[in-house]
């Protein structure tokens, strides 16, 4: 079990800088979700980390090992693929054993890893098939057993879930998080479905056009965003935000200006708060349908969920919002319906995108 | 309901409609003059009169019984056990050095590609150029370095292997693109999987490379064993079949006891051990497809 640190770490192609000087440090046992949209450069990362890609500027260091030189094998780690990877005409088992045989381990030492993998990832039965004769599922599970039986300083998991159907990326999301119990082993986590990076992660990494918005415990980073993006990209829907103006008044807390001029009085301290420019975000369960709310408009869409239901209100300035409707009596398409805010759960961010949380 | 389908009858038919231009084609132009050779390789024919008699197998017995036909049918065999690896060999390692991006690696496919466009007369006479015993390239390259009096083609034991090589430069450029088409189908994550598992280079290729275009291997093979074993044209233009017959091919064999001799059944016997020779290697195709598709389900 060792830790990883990225420190000043950069990377260009070409002319075009896609992480400019990226420092960051994974404590040794953690499971760490790098979540970010599309480009943001996470891939990037994880690939550096692996060798599959040069570093521009900077070090990479496993333990107190510098292997920001040395060659993908030679690093101490193992990668799972966003398309398994596997090699087509191997069998189960010698997928499992060619990197072992690669280093010349002993035939007895190999047979006792790949079937102790076996054993633990549920494969004993598959062993003799080759990859076409497997589903996806049982796909994902060699790919996993081939980086277990590595018995790796680092596993890092690159979009591992994508190419699984709804049921089987919930199911194989658990048998990670069972894995991470089992060998307490350093897991980096490449992912943009920010449900992957929140059920699966003690920390998580949210990245933006190449640098690190937000590290933090998923919690932290759901309920406390750093940044106007990262409050945007967590949380499912993504939070509203509503254009305010702030009253100028001496009180401790800021109060806002709705659109429509209607006022709530937020649990965010005043201070250092600009007047103009902020936004107002309220998470969809802190925005519940309520007729003597402060917001109104009308339902464009109702979402049920099955376990909740989500309106999609515009509001009368044209802003659609999303309010949660879960335990309430379901409103027709078209009413014209009133909005209350839960004041205590709002935050404010300010024109450079920086949040301020309530107290 | 308005829909209607077509009842499988008239489907069957429909069908057939469709494939009957190139059935009649292929009838008129293969199967036809096929049997038409069959039936000739059977009978002794006066081209004059187009009187023939038949014969029975008395034209094989005679082939077997030729000692030009025998060696003729082995310099065919050698010529195609020559050039076939050759083809694999040198194709595939152009593939694998130029199997990347940029503008460089473009020019030279090109390049290699290039030979392939030209006829075989433009070969030839390139050659020949090359080859001519006292002021061809070779003999004047190889005067520089003190060696003098080499003449490939007039040599026995190395006319056919020259041929060989002249054919390589000509025809490696098709292989060598299905070569590079097969390797631009092996995902790159896979060599990334590799390079994780501490593969080298010589095991990558082994064990990655090769298995993933080992379909293609066997096409090259066989299509190239099929097209040497039809050598016809660069044989009569460099050698004509000489020295001591050392060159001659069955296709030649084939053409000089038509068109020479007018010995039509007996040029027909001779064409039907080809087309047995190119249709066992189209079964042998076959089967080896049959065995890797066994392997890989």
């Amino acid at each position: 079990m060792m830790g990883i640190e990225w420190s000043g770490v950069s990377k260009r192609f070409g002319g075009v800088t896609v992480i400019p000087d990226l420092s960051l440090r994974i404590a040794p046992g953690e499971f760490v979700a790098l979540l970010g949209p599309s480009g943001c450069g996470k891939s990037t990362l994880l690939r550096m980390l692996a060798g599959l890609e040069t570093v521009s500027a900077g070090r990479i260091s496993i333990g107190e090992r510098d292997i920001t030189a040395l060659p993908p094998g030679q690093r101490g780690i193992a990668m799972v693929f966003q398309q398994y990877a596997l090699y087509p005409h191997m069998s189960v088992r010698a997928n499992m054993a060619f990197g072992l045989q690669n280093i010349a381990l002993p035939a007895e030492e190999i047979e006792r890893r790949v079937n102790a993998a076996a054993q633990m990832l549920e494969l004993q039965t598959l062993l003799e098939r080759r990859p076409a004769q497997l589903s996806g599922g049982q796909r994902q599970r060699v790919a996993i057993g081939r980086a277990v039986v590595k018995e790796p300083a680092a596993f890092l998991f690159d979009e591992p879930l994508s190419n699984l159907d709804a049921a089987l990326r919930s199911r194989t999301r658990v048998e990670l998080a069972r894995l991470h119990k089992r060998l307490r082993a350093t897991m980096l986590f490449v992912t943009h479905d920010q449900v992957e990076a929140m059920t699966l992660a003690d920390r998580m990494v949210v990245m933006n056009q190449g640098r690190i918005e937000q590290v933090g415990p998923p919690m932290e980073v759901y309920n406390r965003p750093a940044t106007r993006f990262v409050a945007g990209f967590v949380g499912s829907p993504a939070m509203n935000f509503i254009p305010v103006r702030r009253l100028p008044d001496a009180a401790a807390f800021a109060a806002v200006a709705l659109p429509g001029e209607a006022c709530v009085t937020t649990r965010v301290a005043a201070a250092s708060l600009d007047a103009e420019g902020l936004f107002l975000g309220v998470r969809p369960e802190s925005l519940t349908p309520n007729d003597a709310g402060p917001l109104a408009g009308s339902v464009e869409m109702i979402e049920r969920l099955g376990d909740r239901s989500y309106l999609h209100v515009q509001l009368q300035d044209g802003l659609m919002v999303v309010a949660d409707a879960t335990r309430r009596a379901e409103p027709a398409l078209g009413d014209t319906i009133h909005l209350d805010i839960d004041a205590a759960r709002v935050h404010l961010f300010d024109s450079a995108g920086r949040a301020h949380h309530p107290s | 309901m308005n829909q209607s389908y077509a009842t499988p009858s008239a489907g069957r038919y429909t069908g057939w409609l469709f494939v009957a231009p190139f059935l009649a084609c292929y009838a008129v132009m293969l199967v036809w003059p096929l049997a038409r050779g069959m039936w000739l390789s059977l009978n002794a024919v006066d081209l004059l009169s187009n009187i023939g008699s038949f014969v029975g197998l008395r034209n094989f017995v005679d082939l077997v019984q030729d000692e030009i036909a025998v060696r003729v049918f082995f310099n065919t065999l050698l010529f195609a056990a020559i050039c076939t690896p050759m083809m694999i060999v040198v194709g595939l390692a152009l593939a694998l050095v130029l199997n990347r991006r940029g503008r460089t690696s473009a020019v030279l496919r090109g390049i290699f590609f290039g030979a392939s466009v030209l006829s075989v007369t433009v070969v030839t006479l390139i050659w020949r150029l090359v080859l001519m015993p006292d002021s061809g390239l070779l003999a004047n390259t190889l005067k520089g370095v003190g060696v003098s009096g080499v003449a490939l083609l007039n040599s026995e034991w190395l006319a056919l292997p020259t041929v060989a090589i002249v054919t390589l430069w000509w025809g490696v450029g098709f292989p060598m693109m299905l070569f590079l088409a097969a390797l631009q189908q092996i995902p790159a994550d896979v060599y990334e999987a590799a390079a994780l598992d501490n593969t080298s280079r010589w095991r990558s290729f082994r064990h990655i490379t090769l298995p993933a275009i080992r379909h293609i291997v066997v096409l090259v093979a066989i299509t190239q064993v099929i097209g040497q074993l039809q050598v016809f044209g660069q044989v009569q233009l460099l050698t004509q079949g000489g020295p001591n017959h050392s060159t001659r091919s069955l296709v030649m064999f084939v053409f000089e006891a038509m068109f020479d001799q007018w010995a039509i059944g007996y040029a027909a016997a001779a064409a039907q051990v080809l087309f047995a020779l190119l249709l066992g290697c189209v079964f042998l195709q076959q089967w080896i497809e049959r065995r890797q598709d066994r392997s890989t389900a």
